[in-house]
C-alpha cells in the first residue's frame, strides 16, 4: 500500500517558524516571554465584535456571495479610495477572501502558467515561496540589504528579470523588517515593472501600521492599477487575525479568474466576520489610530532598547516588527534564539526564517505591552552581556 | 510632547521616566521636566491606584447621590458644591444637566454610614432641595479598566 501523497507538497520546505514553535512549546514553561508572536496583542475592538455577534443573533448563518457581501465590497473600495487613493469597482474588481493568505495563493494560482518566474524579495513573509510553488511557478529570491533598509532598489529588480519573470511580490510594509517603501521607492519599482511588462502582487496587509509616513500603495501610480494586485486584510490594522478575512483588488480579468478558484475551494469568506468587517470599515478609524499610537511607542521603546545592547538595529517605520542585527556576536540566529531561550527564557525568531538572507537578524515583535516588552529586552540585554564576556 | 506623556500614564502612571522617554523618543530631562510643569500648572493633580476593593477584605460601600439644589445669586451652583465635596467622604462631586444638578459619590464603610451622612450632613444643608441616594452594587469597570476576570489570552507564543 503506498499512501497517496504529492511529491510537490511533500518536497515543500517546513516553516522555519514551525520548527522553533515546537522548541518552545516543548519548554512549556510559563516564565517564557514570547516576542515571537505576528499578531497584534489587542482584541478587536469592542464595537466590531458586537456587529458580529448582532449579526449571528439576526441569522446571517448564510454564504454570501462568492466574491463577499456587496455592502462590503462597497466600503472596502471606498476605504482604499480614502487610504490609498486607488479606485476600484465593487462589482469586477474586489474580492474577500479568507485572509490576506488566501489572497496571496488564489492570486499566484491565477496569474502563473508552468515555469512562470516569481519574484520575491526576502526576508518576507512565509507563505509566498511555497505558494509560488504550488502555483508551480518557479520562485526567484532577491536578497534585500540592511544598509537598504530592506527596501527594494531599482539595481536588486533589474538583476533579477529574466525573460520568464512574470510576478514581482512586493511585501511592504514588510514582516519581518519593518521596512517601508515611500513614494519615490516605488516610482523606480514602477519604472522597471513597465518597462519588463512585470505583474505586480502588492501585499499591504500592514499598511495600516506605518509610523511617520502615510503607507504609499504601488496601485495608486499611473498605470500600475492595471498590472496590480491589491492585497489587504483585516488581520494587522483592526486585530482582527481570527476571523480569517482579508481581500484582493486588481484587473477585472484577473480578479475573474480568482473569483473561479475561490468559489470552487472555498465558496465565501465567513458570513459573521465580513459584517463585522463592515463596521470595522465604517467606524474603526479611531481604534486603529489608538493601536498605531501605543505600537509606536513600543517601537521606539524597543529600538532605543536594542541600540543599548550595542547590537545594530536599523529604525523600522511599518508593521510591529524590529530586525536587530546580531552578526557582531558572532552567532547564527538560530544559536542565538535558542540560547536566549534557554538562558533568559524570551522567544524571538530568528531571522533566517524568512530567507536565506535574514541570517544574523532576529524578528522581535512588539506587539505586547511596554511592561512585557520592559521585562523582555532586560532579559535580552543581560544575555547579550554574557554573550560578549563570553565570546564564542 | 506633554499630550503624548499624559496619553501613556493615564493608563501606567507607575512607567519609569527612562522608559517614558525611550517611548516619546525624547530625553529624560525633557520629559521629567514637562511633567514637573504640568504637576506645577493642575494638569496632573495626582496619582491614584485602581483597586478592586471586592477583592479584599476591606469592606467598602459606593454610593451615587443625586441631589437637587437652589442656586446662589452671584455663585451658581459653586458655592453650594463646595460645601459638599469638602467632606472627606466625598468622591466626587460632578454639576450635571438633566433631572438635578449634583452628582454625588460617597465611599463609606457601611451602608449605615453612608446613610447616616447623607441625613445629617448633606440633606441638612440649606441650598439642597432632595437626594435620591443609590448604592453600587457591583463594579464591572472603573477608570477604564474592566474589574471583572477576563478570559487570559490565548495567543499562540510563536506566529508568522
Amino acid at each position: 500500500m503506498s499512501i497517496p501523497l504529492s511529491k510537490k507538497v511533500v518536497n515543500l520546505k517546513p516553516s522555519g517558524i514551525r520548527k522553533f514553535f515546537d522548541i518552545v512549546l516543548e519548554m512549556n514553561d510559563p516564565e517564557v516571554i514570547s516576542l515571537g508572536v505576528g499578531e497584534p496583542d489587542f482584541d478587536t475592538p469592542w464595537s466590531i465584535r458586537e456587529e458580529g455577534i448582532y449579526s449571528l443573533e439576526r441569522g446571517r448563518t448564510f454564504y454570501t456571495s462568492n466574491a463577499g457581501l456587496k455592502e462590503l465590497r462597497e466600503e472596502i473600495s471606498a476605504y482604499l479610495n480614502r487610504k490609498c487613493n486607488v479606485a476600484y469597482h465593487p462589482e469586477d474588481e474586489i474580492i474577500v477572501t479568507v485572509g490576506g493568505s488566501e489572497a496571496i495563493d488564489v492570486g499566484l494560482r491565477a496569474m502563473i502558467n508552468p515555469g512562470d518566474e516569481v519574484l520575491i524579495p526576502q526576508p518576507c513573509f512565509v507563505a509566498y515561496e511555497p505558494c509560488v510553488v504550488m502555483a508551480d511557478g518557479i520562485p526567484v529570491i532577491i536578497d534585500l540589504k540592511a544598509k537598504n533598509e530592506f527596501k527594494l532598489t531599482k539595481e536588486e529588480l533589474e538583476n533579477a528579470i529574466t525573460p520568464r519573470t512574470k510576478v514581482l511580490i512586493l511585501p511592504f510594509p514588510n514582516n519581518p523588517t519593518g521596512g517601508v517603501m515611500g513614494r519615490s521607492d516605488l516610482e523606480d519599482i514602477k519604472e522597471v515593472c513597465l518597462k519588463h511588462d512585470i505583474y505586480v502582487m502588492s501585499d499591504e496587509i500592514y499598511s495600516e501600521l506605518t509610523y511617520g509616513s502615510e503607507h504609499v500603495s504601488i496601485a495608486s501610480f499611473p498605470e500600475m492599477k492595471e498590472r496590480t494586485v491589491l492585497i489587504n486584510g483585516f488581520s494587522k490594522g483592526f486585530a482582527m487575525t481570527g476571523w480569517r478575512l482579508g481581500y484582493a483588488c486588481g484587473p477585472k480579468e484577473i480578479i475573474e479568474q480568482m473569483l473561479k478558484i475561490h468559489q470552487y475551494a472555498i465558496m465565501s469568506a465567513p458570513t459573521t466576520s465580513q459584517y463585522a468587517a463592515v463596521e470595522a470599515l465604517k467606524n474603526g478609524d479611531k481604534y486603529v489610530q489608538e493601536m498605531r499610537e501605543s505600537y509606536d511607542q513600543r517601537r521606539r521603546f524597543v529600538v532605543n532598547a536594542f541600540r543599548k545592547m550595542g547590537l545594530d538595529c536599523f529604525t523600522p517605520f511599518g508593521a510591529f516588527y524590529v530586525f536587530p542585527s546580531i552578526m557582531s556576536l558572532n552567532m547564527t540566529s538560530d544559536e542565538f534564539a535558542a540560547l536566549l531561550l534557554k538562558h533568559e527564557k524570551v522567544a524571538v525568531v530568528p531571522g533566517n526564517a524568512f530567507g536565506d538572507c535574514g541570517e544574523g537578524y532576529l524578528r522581535v515583535s512588539y506587539a505586547y505591552s511596554l511592561e512585557e516588552l520592559k521585562e523582555a529586552t532586560d532579559r535580552i540585554a543581560r544575555f547579550v552581556a554574557y554573550i560578549k564576556k563570553h565570546p564564542r | 510632547m506633554k499630550e503624548r506623556i499624559l496619553s501613556i500614564i493615564e493608563k501606567n502612571s507607575k512607567i519609569s521616566i527612562e522608559d517614558l522617554a525611550a517611548a516619546l523618543d525624547e530625553k529624560p530631562d525633557d520629559v521629567a521636566k514637562a511633567i514637573y510643569e504640568m504637576e506645577r500648572d493642575k494638569v496632573i493633580c495626582g496619582y491614584h491606584t485602581i483597586i478592586n476593593w471586592s477583592n479584599t477584605t476591606k469592606e467598602k460601600v459606593t454610593a451615587l447621590i443625586e441631589v437637587k439644589v437652589t442656586p446662589q445669586r452671584g455663585l451658581g451652583f459653586d458655592k453650594i458644591a463646595s460645601r459638599i465635596y469638602n467632606f472627606d467622604e466625598v468622591n466626587a462631586v460632578y454639576l450635571m444637566s438633566g433631572g438635578f444638578d449634583l452628582t454625588v459619590i460617597l465611599e463609606g464603610k457601611t451602608l449605615q454610614e453612608v446613610a447616616s451622612f447623607v441625613s445629617s450632613k448633606l440633606s441638612p444643608l440649606e441650598a439642597v432641595l432632595s437626594t435620591a441616594t443609590h448604592f453600587v452594587l457591583k463594579k464591572y469597570k472603573d477608570h477604564g479598566t474592566i474589574l471583572v476576570s477576563e478570559s487570559t489570552r490565548e495567543r499562540m507564543l510563536i506566529t508568522p
